[in-house]
């Protein structure tokens, strides 16, 4: 049953992605992401991370399919989706990808991976705080610092003058 | 089914789709989303990492919140972009933008 499940959640991501980068409206590849990025968080779940899920949905698909929806929207001509999301270069391209896989899935195969005691974990939620607050505090408040910038830069950048 | 290798080649397979997107499109939001692809499959690795390496704390799980913030980061600064290119060359066609060639 899980394991269905498993091969169900995995086939959905590789499917919806191969439309994002396949489609010719962009509309379609934005809803496309969009179940990419949802059964991502199913991933998530499966390898016991559930804070990682809920936060997965709430900012990839929250936030940031949003602002690339929007981007759509506000740049290109819905009318003439062809030409908008045309591509070129498809050989080359294809040729790069399926090399890069296959270099990666040579290293995945032929690597003895350390694996250790696969358990079931409680949630993670109280533990990622404390590690967050204590261990990585300094890494914490650079990166909330450089949202907050990059937040502020982009607000600047796009604004009408 | 539920182990290292697998996740791996998932994320192996979403990097690789990623990359296409990347280098294939010509809308610069499009390859954002094969961006966007790439660091989902980073994100993945991390965690099947914490899960299978035997540890009993979670720093990948730490790491993959920061890339989700760089992720959101790099979203917002790229579409301020992407705009601003629209209003200047009136496209969003990344072989359009070539203002600096001279």
């Amino acid at each position: 049953m899980a394991d269905n499940l498993f091969i169900l959640i995995a086939a959905l991501v590789i499917a919806s992605a191969f439309w994002v980068v396949f489609s010719p409206n962009l509309i379609h590849s934005a809803v496309s992401l969009l179940f990419t990025l949802f059964s991502t968080a199913g991933l998530y779940i499966f390898l016991y991370a559930d804070f990682i899920a809920a936060t997965q949905v709430v900012i990839y698909v929250g936030g940031i399919l949003v602002l690339i929806i929007f981007g759509v929207m506000l740049t290109s001509k819905i009318e003439t989706p062809s030409i908008a999301a045309s591509s070129k270069n498809q050989f080359i391209g294809g040729m790069g990808a399926f090399a890069i896989f296959v270099i990666q899935a040579g290293i995945i195969f032929n690597t003895q991976w350390n694996i250790g005691d696969v358990q079931s974990r409680d949630a993670t939620v109280a533990n990622i705080g404390k590690l967050i607050l204590n261990e990585y505090l300094l890494p914490f408040e650079i990166v909330s610092i450089l949202l907050l910038a990059a937040l502020m830069g982009s607000a600047l950048l796009s604004r009408r003058t | 089914m539920d182990s290292l290798q697998s996740y791996l080649v998932i994320a192996a397979i979403l990097f690789s789709i990623g990359i296409y997107g990347v280098i294939t499109r010509k809308n610069a939001i499009a390859i954002l989303m094969g961006i966007e692809l790439i660091l989902n499959s980073a994100n993945i690795n991390f965690i099947a990492f914490n899960r299978f390496g035997g540890m009993e704390n979670l720093d990948g799980h730490v790491f993959s919140i920061f890339v989700i913030v760089l992720a959101a980061a790099e979203a917002a600064v790229a579409l301020a972009i992407v705009i601003n290119l629209f209003k200047n060359i009136g496209s969003v066609d990344v072989d359009d933008a070539d203002l600096l060639k001279g």
